[in-house]
């Protein structure tokens, strides 16, 4: 047989049928649910008649809508003061009541971010399809899995047939050559990689990474690059396996035990592109060239090195993006050429499923140990991605160092990565964030975001501006 | 789902790039747990010029008349006029139920992100993808003191602008079916129970730990 991309192995063994012009039936092996894309996609099963196709392929939480604050949370699902965020919480509740689906609560350990609590779970293994009503499911894909977002329709789809109805996109390889420098991190790399193709860059292809940058990450620092293949533009973003992904699925509640691992482990072993399989995209970046990141602009392709000054459109010779750029400096109310060192900000947030990880509470916690938020901040929030994620940092003692610091440590949930609970930016805040979106009102009507490592948000936290971290650190 | 029938509407201009979900709909909106009843938002943030919360009474509210939905002369518009990379963001499918529900049918930009592309064909919604320079040519006529009108022919592909010119579009030929038939996705997958049975015996043989 030709020498196959990962992305064709992927594709190639999840195909139910085909149809003459390339439209296939592709069998989906996870789906992760949670209550906002969720309620119109039971409604319509119920109005159908239909059930799940799988129930047990199936696993929810609620995560976009629910409190971060303790004393909310205390409260349990009615206790939730907004009361459309509350039905939402409700609705999911019920529905998988109803259809038997497993759900871990909002007062569950293992409640949290689907995209921190699947593959904390081992819900999400190599070689699998997993989608989720939610655009940065891409993250899955650091297990070597064929993981995407779907609308609502779709998990419809998915619920009532076990299928998707797809065709096959064309494969990109981005390579990080070389490893990258101290200090520079998953979430640098990506931000960087996003800067250099764009985020359209991707649009029509699945994105495998590779090449040292890659490899020598942790399987958290990858899942952090996949969440953001979508802000590239591609539906997917994956790495190869490796014995790093072996080890980290091996022994998670869902992860396959006895004689069943064993054979798992062996076919997983080939999930890798072929030596001389041919991508219809190359994109290498020196990894040694990637600084620590800082978006400046709406968009996350509008990033720019620690070190650099804040771009001016009038050296920008195509039109239509020299308007853009005075938009978006405009909405951020930045001026071409500051130093992005010389960027006061507001609000700190380190959250959401692209760094909310216990690595990425440690890298945080590291730089804030000891230091003190400074005093123009006026919230520095840290949000655990998960319930248990949440509990191991308290076991090593990070929530002590963040609330020393002057930090507030909260509950697991999306929280201020989208603003759809009451932790929000106010208009004209400006916030060090460790998200994946810096659209315009996405963190709050008239916030402005800056997207950054959670070293680099936690560095910003305790200078009171954009500090490059590495000379922060021991 | 309805059957895309043939049409001429009015097209509404909105010419900027990148437009994405999060700007469609703003996401105080997608806690409503129902598929209709999103149009009164769709683009809220640029179209009024307070901010909008579920349950306000949108006829009340100040809008803003330097955006184009705002415009008399678009009014009724069925066609969206688009920049590149249109739909970009999150998944969410409250933008084409929102673009939908106001009566958008067709949408007119030079790209599409992946995901909203594929959510506007399950919501009777057209996407089509024209040259840069044809789009630039359609913004320009749009723009003038008369509004645009365009014909749609889906059947035939063709769109025919109110000056007489035509442009020829390329739709994929299943998705081109199911919207004029108005057909619904889940009923064509499941004329293939077999199929999917037969995938599943044998995958359980090949990976059992996936159906543990
Ligand atoms: S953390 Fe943010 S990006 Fe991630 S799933 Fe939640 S809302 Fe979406």
């Amino acid at each position: 047989m030709s020498a196959r991309t990962l992305y064709d192995k992927l594709w190639d063994s999840h195909v139910v049928r085909e149809e003459q012009d390339g439209t296939c039936l592709l069998y989906i092996d996870r789906q992760l649910v949670h209550e906002v894309t969720s309620p119109q996609a039971f409604e319509g099963l119920r109005l159908a008649g239909r059930k799940p196709w799988r129930v047990a392929a199936n696993l929810a939480t609620p995560d976009h809508n629910v409190p971060t604050t303790a004393a909310e949370r205390h409260g349990g699902v009615q206790g939730i003061v907004d009361p459309i965020s509350r039905i939402q919480v409700d609705t999911l509740d019920h529905n998988c009541a109803e259809f038997g689906i497993t759900e871990f609560h909002m007062d569950d350990v293992r409640q949290g971010i689907v995209h921190v609590v699947g593959p904390e779970q081992g819900a999400t293994l190599p070689g699998m399809t997993v989608v989720c009503g939610d655009s940065h499911t891409s993250t899955h894909g650091a297990f070597g899995a064929l993981a995407h977002g779907i609308g609502t329709s779709e998990v419809e789809h998915v619920l009532a047939t076990q299928c998707l109805i797809q065709k096959k996109s064309k494969a990109m390889q981005v390579v990080i050559d070389g490893p990258v420098g101290a200090g520079v991190t998953a979430k640098d790399i990506v931000l960087a990689i996003i800067g250099e193709i764009g985020t359209a860059g991707g649009t029509g292809y699945a994105i495998e990474f590779a090449g040292q940058g890659i490899t020598d990450l942790s399987i958290e620092g990858r899942m952090t690059v996949c969440n953001m293949a979508i802000e590239a533009g591609a539906r997917a973003g994956f790495v190869a396996v490796d014995q790093k992904t072996i080890d980290y699925v091996k022994g998670r509640p869902y992860a396959p035990k006895g004689e069943d691992w064993e054979k798992a482990v062996s076919a997983w072993q080939n999930l890798h592109s072929d030596e001389g399989a041919v991508f219809d995209k190359t994109v290498v970046i020196e990894g040694a060239s990637i600084q620590p990141q800082v978006t400046w602009g709406t968009s996350p392709e509008m990033v720019v090195p620690v070190d650099a000054k804040v771009p001016n459109p009038a050296n920008e010779s195509d039109s239509v993006k020299a308007d853009g750029m005075r938009r978006a400096l405009d909405y951020m109310g930045l001026q071409a050429d500051t130093p992005i060192t010389g960027i006061r900000v507001d609000k700190v947030f380190i959250g959401s499923c692209t760094n909310s990880r216990i690595e990425d509470l440690r890298a945080a916690a590291e730089v804030a140990e000891g230091r003190k938020v400074a005093d123009n901040i006026k919230l520095a929030m840290v949000v655990p991605g998960s319930g248990l994620v949440k509990k191991q940092a308290e076991e090593e003692g990070l929530d002590r160092i963040f609330v020393e610091a002057g930090f507030e440590w909260r509950e697991p949930g999306c929280s201020m990565c989208l603003a759809m609970n009451a932790d929000r930016l106010e208009p004209g805040e400006r916030c060090a964030s460790t998200s994946n979106r810096n659209f315009e009102g996405r963190q709050g009507k008239g916030g402005r975001t800056h997207l950054v490592s959670p070293a680099m948000a936690a560095a910003a936290a305790v200078a009171g501006h954009f500090v490059d971290v590495r000379g922060l650190q021991k | 789902m309805q059957k895309f029938e043939k049409f001429t509407g009015v097209v509404c201009p909105l010419d900027r790039s990148n437009v994405d979900t999060d700007a469609i709909i703003p996401k105080q909106f997608l806690k409503s747990i129902k598929r209709t009843g999103f149009g009164p938002n769709l683009f809220d943030e640029w179209r009024y010029l307070d901010h909008g919360e579920p349950g306000m009474d949108n006829s009340q509210r100040p809008l803003n008349p330097d955006f184009a939905l705002n415009d008399p002369r678009y009014a009724g518009a069925r066609i969206l006029l688009a920049r590149e990379n249109f739909g970009c963001g999150s998944s969410r499918e409250h933008a084409p139920w929102a673009l939908a529900d106001y009566g958008f049918r067709v949408i007119i930009a030079p790209s599409f992100a992946d995901i909203f592309f594929n959510n506007s064909f399950k919501n009777g919604i057209l996407p089509i993808v024209l040259p840069a320079d044809v789009v630039d040519g359609l913004f320009e006529k749009a723009s003038g003191p008369e509004a645009l009108q365009i014909a749609v022919d889906l059947q035939a592909q063709v769109l025919t602008v109110s000056d007489g010119e035509q442009i020829g579009f390329e739709v994929d030929a299943f998705r081109k079916h199911c919207l004029l038939e108005g057909l619904d996705d889940i009923g064509l997958t499941l004329q293939h129970v077999d199929d999917i049975r037969a995938y599943e015996e044998r995958r359980k043989s090949e990976a059992p730990w996936l159906f543990g």
